[in-house]
């Protein structure tokens, strides 16, 4: 599935412990806030707030701050004891302890997590971290993904990758999301680290099939290379051909997303000669009759996408059902990009097997989902269509009863189209998958009953998203707001961290989320709210929340004063469309210096008004970057 | 002579934009005694009828597709690798929108809409209805949106202001710029041939 451990560890948030914050160094200006160990050279991961400590200006070096009585035994057993702690929250939290075990501590990280790549600096995290291994940074903010954010705004990988070719000789991992790479980029990368191996780029752009070329035919201990979401430009480069011949070690190759033609020969010979090979995702270029070949020299597989799932001129009847039987370890089912229905059956032999199912890009109704569904009882993941309408879903809620994750995607992402999935769905699968963890659910109307029937029967639930497509509807049956279904969202589940809300709200929803959701973290606000009031609710309510992304809501400069107080522990804030004006945001530049403000604007427009069309902003030990493109501007504190 | 015609509310008014040679004033001016919804010029009619089985996406299978509503962007939030890949099937178009802000008189911030998504004028003034809760009058050649209380105008390629109308739709999409709503009386200097 998409979503490995390893990426799962990526979308998660940060700290859930309290965090230290920045606070002290700006707002109480007159107060000396270093104590003595804080105060020396120490830089903050980016990754959590809790080992924030106020950077001086010239970083100091370590070794003058031995302690009179060197307990080098004490040391040697923490740097052993260390090696066990992976948990990143665990790890700040042991580096604040005292001096010695902030440096045992940096020198036995080997996995370092940026959440934010301008919250620190490539220098200051390699002079902290010695000896990293795997490198999982992220760039831009996900409002990215839809357009509101012009191209070029950054997140480069460049100024990271040639630090770290010199810091990290030694480095394997690399995990990139939401960033700009290029071909000199990954081209670097192949030369400089001769034991890399894995190589995952989630929602990244900027390069094409030459980088990929330079990853394949350099990297020889290469075991992963996942592009996922990614953008890749067609170079006319037959970049399957140029992993080296000989058995490799690859494990992993996900492909599904680039949009180039693939050599599938060579893929067939790459395929035979990969031995360790257990996840395949095929884009949809390839054929069912190559995926077919292909199955049939790798039956070892875990993980399969696909690729097209619909034959081309030529292509043979084959017994595609006895390629998927042999697959007897299959358990991660992708794909179907071009579904030609009819083949479906191929896939019964494996669906007892599966713990993941993802069939977003098949337009597929109900009917023919019913005979798959209805033996995938171990089913834990299931990406979807709306095409299935209520029905699928009704028959996904009777057999998937281990089902943890579902994403229901539109078919056609318009407003005000007839929706075949509704609150008839949601209601079904609140009732049949009591193990719920995490749901996605497009749709065109709802009612507050459904949801409050999914926040009482669904306790587990910790990721809800719900986007009723039309703007600001109501309850289609009461004609209410939406306010009451997501208060019990908030109310009734207890673990929920991340929410995105839809419909017609008012502030009284708002109201709710501050007052219950006190682990969330992760809020996307659209088209919502009445005034102010609404956004300090939330920012004076939620303790936790780390990244809050806002579009086209009334909210303004009162309500950004409103969170002044906690800004220094959150990933970012974004707020497009909304209310927000120069002299508002310019203030709290002023207020928090280590805050780094930007106003972005699209394409060289004039102010409307005054107010600003996009805010986003961070903490950083940086201050402004000096990347930015002429279309932001970052407000700065003396400003 | 001025003359009073009463338009039936499903006339498409093509008469009064009708585009023919002659001065202005040669023919008998005429005044729109109500608003209809329908937008008219003699393009409109035209496309709205060949394209009357077009679909916008989806499984649409009805014959007359209703014109598309305003496509807010980036909304509803899906990645446009998705959108894409669902649409390329129904559509030959490529995912290459044709953005342009669209800002209204008195409202505080700025929406933006993909031209491409909109085959003539009748559905994109239905958009901006629809997105601004509003509704504007009926384009005439002559009079503009007289009478209506908001008027849809355009920048173009040279920095003018133009009013949404007066050329032909294709010409329109390629070169505005972007687009205002201006108020009615502020836009009656615009667009007068």
């Amino acid at each position: 599935m998409h979503h490995d451990l390893a990426l799962q560890q990526m979308s998660e948030d940060d700290d859930r412990s309290p965090p230290l914050d920045l606070r002290c160094a700006s707002i109480n200006k007159t107060r000396n806030c270093s104590g003595g160990i804080s105060a020396s050279g120490s830089s903050t991961s980016s990754s959590s707030s809790s080992s924030s400590s106020i950077p001086v200006p010239v970083p100091i070096p370590i070794t003058e701050y031995q302690s009179p009585y060197p307990d080098q035994v004490l040391e040697n057993v923490l740097e052993n004891v260390l090696h066990f702690l992976t948990s990143r929250r665990d790890r700040n939290a042991a580096s604040l302890v005292c001096k010695s075990w902030w440096r045992a501590e940096a020198m036995t990280r080997s996995e370092l997590f940026i959440g934010n790549c301008y919250a620190v600096s490539p220098h200051r995290a390699t002079r902290r971290f010695r000896r990293v291994r795997a490198l999982v940074l992220k760039g831009k903010p996900r409002f990215a993904d839809f357009n509101l954010m012009p191209p070029d705004w950054g997140a480069h990988f460049t100024p990271w990758l040639s630090v770290m070719a010199t810091a990290y000789p030694l480095l394997e991992k690399v995990c990139l999301k939401r960033m700009s790479v290029t071909d000199e980029d990954l081209q670097l990368l192949a030369e400089s680290f001769s034991g890399f191996k894995e190589l995952m780029l989630v929602c990244c752009e900027g390069f094409g099939t030459n980088g990929l070329a330079f990853i394949a035919s350099k990297c020889r201990q290469l075991r992963v290379l996942d592009l996922i979401e990614t953008e890749v430009t067609e170079d006319e480069v037959d970049w399957i051909s140029c992993f080296p011949e000989g058995e490799t070690c690859l494990e992993s190759l996900i492909f599904d997303c680039v949009e180039c033609a693939i050599n599938s020969e060579a893929l067939e010979k790459l395929v035979a000669r990969s031995p360790s090979l257990k996840k395949l995702r095929l884009n949809r270029n390839v054929s069912i009759g190559q995926l077919y070949r292909l199955m049939i020299k790798a039956p070892q597989l875990t993980h399969l996408g696909t690729g097209s799932f619909s034959s081309l001129e030529g292509d043979p009847e084959l017994d595609y059902v006895s390629a998927f039987a042999a697959c007897k370890s299959l358990v991660c089912l992708s794909g179907f990009r071009e579904i030609i229905p009819d083949y479906l059956p191929a896939i019964y032999p494996v669906c007892a097997n599966l713990t993941s199912l993802n069939f977003s890009y098949a337009n597929i109704t109900a009917e023919q989902l019913k005979p798959i569904i209805s033996n995938c009882y171990k089913l834990q993941i299931f990406w979807v269509l709306d095409s299935i309408c209520d029905e699928g879903l009704q028959a996904v809620a009777a057999t998937c009863k281990e089902l943890r994750e579902l994403r229901v995607f539109p078919i056609n992402a318009q407003e005000d189209v007839e929706g075949p999935v509704s609150e008839i769905g949601l209601q079904a699968i609140s009732e049949g998958c009591r193990k719920l963890q995490s749901i996605l659910y497009f749709c065109q109307r709802m009612t507050n009953a459904a949801v409050i029937a999914m926040s009482k029967n669904c306790p587990d639930l910790e990721v809800f998203r719900l986007c009723i497509m039309g703007r600001h509807r109501r309850d289609h049956v009461t004609g209410e707001p939406m306010d009451e279904g997501f208060g019990a969202i908030v109310m009734n589940c207890k673990k929920l961290t991340r929410l995105a809300v839809s419909g017609l709200l008012t502030d009284r929803a708002f109201s709710y989320i501050g007052k219950y959701g006190k682990l969330v973290r992760t809020l996307s606000v659209a088209f919502a709210g009445d005034s102010d009031t609404g956004l300090k609710y939330v920012l004076e309510g939620c303790p936790r929340l780390q990244k809050l992304e806002i579009r086209d809501s009334p909210f303004g400069d009162a309500a950004l004063q409103s969170g002044l107080h906690h800004y220094y522990n959150m990933r970012f804030l974004w707020m497009s469309s909304c209310r927000l004006t120069h002299r508002g945001c310019h203030e709290i530049a002023r207020a928090m210096p280590r805050m780094v403000v930007e106003v972005i604007r699209f394409e060289g427009e004039e102010v409307i008004d005054e107010y600003v069309e996009t805010l986003y902003m961070y903490r950083s030990l940086e201050g402004p970057r000096h990347d930015a493109p002429e279309f932001v501007t970052i407000l700065r504190a003396d400003g | 002579m001025e003359r009073l015609v009463k338009y039936e509310s499903d006339d498409l008014n093509l008469k009064a934009t009708e585009l023919r040679l002659g001065l202005p004033g040669s023919d008998e001016p005429e005044k729109f005694s109500s608003r209809s919804n329908k937008r008219a010029s003699p393009e409109i009619s035209q496309e709205s009828k060949s394209n009357s089985s077009v679909s916008y996406g989806g499984n649409d299978e009805r014959d007359s597709a209703p014109p598309a509503k305003a496509q807010v962007v980036g909304w509803p939030p899906i990645r446009s690798y998705r959108k894409n890949t669902l649409q390329a099937k129904k559509n030959e178009s490529d995912g290459a929108g044709m953005y342009v802000k669209v800002s209204m008189d008195g409202a505080p911030y700025l929406r933006k809409i993909d031209l491409k998504v909109y085959k003539c004028y009748l559905e994109l003034l239905k958009a901006l209805e629809n997105m601004f809760k509003l509704t504007i009058g009926e384009y005439s050649e002559r009079e503009g949106y007289n009478g209506s209380e908001y008027a849809p105008t355009y920048e173009d390629k040279d920095g003018d202001w133009m009013l949404v109308g007066d050329v032909p739709w294709n010409m329109f999409i390629n070169s505005c710029k972007r687009l205002r709503i201006m108020k009615g009386s502020e836009a009656i200097g615009l667009g007068c041939a």
